[in-house]
């Protein structure tokens, strides 16, 4: 009796401290990143453009501004690509073509990042002669595809095939089932992946590297070089300037913060509207 | 749209005496409706061959069935039934590899015949399935009118009209008392009772003239199950209702008809109570008062 109250309280002793393990990680880095950075976020880190090599002051609004355009860029061709590509695995279950996407889907989800952004580069940089916003968009989009498309297809499998049948029992077709009542009630879920693949793309450097470049000023035009916080945590932190150094933690900060605000936006999304599902 | 007549509520079962023969399988028949066996003929199913891949489920079945009559499926696991029952509205093609022969005719009309669009044939021959299955997105008063939003902009009833049809399908199944009050609350927090005649409903404001139910109480508490069979009884005054059960005691409280299966095989196809008490073959004897199944 004593021997297994005693085992069952170093057991969990054992859990709890690998639960730690698993979150010391992630507390450390915030720490360690608001200790570096919080010092330097201020309004003017929000709103002023960088400044020059070795002088002081400026922000990152560039950085900042560029990261949602390409973020936005991106969800606007990968999204739209992927959950359909997931609808069409989900629902094609047995199809040879599925078989064939699925599979590729996974070989795409591992090919390395850096190895996209020469794809991204031979398609839209080569052609056009410059680097632009759109093809650090496209290289980026190219890495969501196969994440929206696999939680797309997996949280449509959650879905009872009973609530299939009830629908074409109604008189429904195949098509308006899958999308009228498949795919809304995998609609929590599939919005969750989308946020987690915009989240894993967020702070993506690689890819940037030879398609969206970076740029010092300002713009919102797609069509030129944008800046991008992971370009500029890169190119600050190796910079010989201390006030870069501080702006290079800020900026990743902003940056984690931004991925974690995505993380809960997925989170809130989940919540089922009418309690819980039934199966 | 023209506005059918309202249904009736359910009335409490009538217990007739029980007969001394149904002492075998414990239960009681209830008398067979007045216009029992009369009614137009309005499924005329013949050789029906059902398949799945190479497996034979349904073999060479013919069965009439009569407007306005309850008809029990009954017969061991695995006998046909529910693929039997599933040829009717067309969905036992939704399932990959399967296959049908033969013929069906509904008011005269081949179901599998060219140009005939399963999709019309669901909305004319509703189904409820063995577990409840609400939308769960959707709220009651949705749920009930999902069979609205399938059909074409053009033919869909205005908000008004849907408002009205939903009152009375909800009615007709009788759930509308328990659930007026949160007409736009999620159907999942209903009961599974509740669910199940939820999809009774469903199915009644598509107003189909047949409705098949799949075994509609297996997941249902032995009151929910009571009154489901309520329900069914008094559908039986505007529908033609088919229904597939495991339990022999339902198929004899709630049906005019009884329909044994057996090994993909019709057996026997009689009114309830001639098939409960002097069955014309040996198996559905055998089977009725337990000696196999």
């Amino acid at each position: 009796m004593i021997w297994r109250k005693t085992v069952n309280v170093v057991m969990l002793a054992l859990m709890w401290l690998a639960a730690a393990v698993v979150l010391l990680p992630l507390v450390l880095i915030l720490v360690h990143l608001v200790r570096e950075g919080a010092s330097s976020i201020n309004w003017d880190f929000f709103t002023k453009v960088q400044s020059a090599p070795g002088t002081t002051g400026g922000g990152m609004s560039n950085a900042i501004v560029g990261t949602l355009v390409l973020l936005l860029i991106a969800s606007g061709i990968g999204l739209p690509v992927g959950i359909a590509a997931g609808i069409y695995l989900a629902e094609n279950r047995t199809a040879r073509l599925a078989s064939a996407v699925r599979f590729l889907a996974d070989v795409l989800n591992g090919v390395p990042s850096i190895v996209t952004g020469i794809f991204a580069w031979q398609v839209m940089v080569k052609p056009v002669g410059h680097f632009s916003a759109w093809a650090g968009g496209v290289a980026l989009a190219t890495m969501m595809i196969p994440l929206a498309a696999r939680t797309t297809e997996e949280m449509i499998r959650t879905v009872p095939n009973s609530l299939r049948e009830a629908a074409l029992a109604l008189g429904y077709s195949t098509w308006r089932t899958s999308l009228t009542i498949v795919v809304r009630t995998a609609l929590p879920g599939i919005v969750t992946g989308a946020l987690v693949a915009l989240a894993r793309v967020a702070g993506e450097t690689a890819p940037l590297l030879f398609t969206a470049l970076g740029n010092i000023f300002f713009t919102v035009d797609p069509n030129k070089v944008i800046a991008a916080l992971p370009l500029n945590i890169y190119s600050f932190a190796i910079s010989p300037y201390d006030d870069w150094h501080r702006l290079a933690w800020a900026a990743s900060l902003v940056l984690i913060v931004l991925v974690l605000l995505i993380s809960i936006a997925a989170r809130y999304v989940v919540r089922p509207k009418f309690g819980k599902a039934v199966d | 749209m023209t506005t059918p007549e309202p249904l009736a509520a359910p009335a409490p079962l009538p217990r007739p005496p029980e007969p001394a023969a149904l002492k075998a399988i414990g239960t009681t028949v209830r008398q067979p409706a007045a216009n029992a066996g009369t009614g137009e003929v309005i499924l005329d199913v013949t050789g029906l061959n059902a398949y799945f891949g190479a497996q034979h489920a349904v073999r060479q079945a013919s069965i009439a069935f009569r407007e306005r009559e309850v008809t029990a499926i009954i017969g061991p696991s695995g006998c046909g039934k529910s693929t039997l029952l599933r040829c009717l509205n067309r969905m036992h093609e939704t399932v990959p590899t399967a296959r049908v022969t033969g013929r069906i005719e509904f008011h005269g009309q081949d179901l599998y015949g060219p140009g005939v669009n399963p999709i019309e044939v669901r909305r004319h021959i509703g189904m409820v399935f063995q577990r409840p299955t609400p939308f769960p997105t959707l709220n009651i008063r949705d749920n009930v009118a999902a069979g609205f939003r399938a059909l074409p902009r053009h033919r869909r009833p205005a908000r008004d009209e849907i408002d009205a049809r939903v009152e009375e399908a909800l009615r007709g199944a009788a759930l509308w008392d328990e659930v007026k009050d949160r007409l736009k609350t999620g159907a999942i927090a209903l009961s599974g009772g509740q669910q199940q005649r939820l999809c009774i409903a469903r199915a009644l404001a598509n107003e189909p003239s047949v409705i098949l139910l799949d075994e509609p109480t297996a997941s249902l508490d032995p009151l929910s199950t009571q009154k489901i069979e309520e329900l069914v009884y008094a559908l039986r005054q505007r529908f033609t209702v088919i229904i597939v059960t495991h339990n022999m005691q339902q198929a004899a409280r709630v049906s005019d008809r009884t329909a044994f299966m057996l090994n993909g095989e019709l057996v026997e196809v009689s009114p309830t109570g001639k098939l409960f008490t002097t069955p014309s073959d040996p198996r559905t004897e055998a089977y009725v008062t337990g000696r196999f199944g």
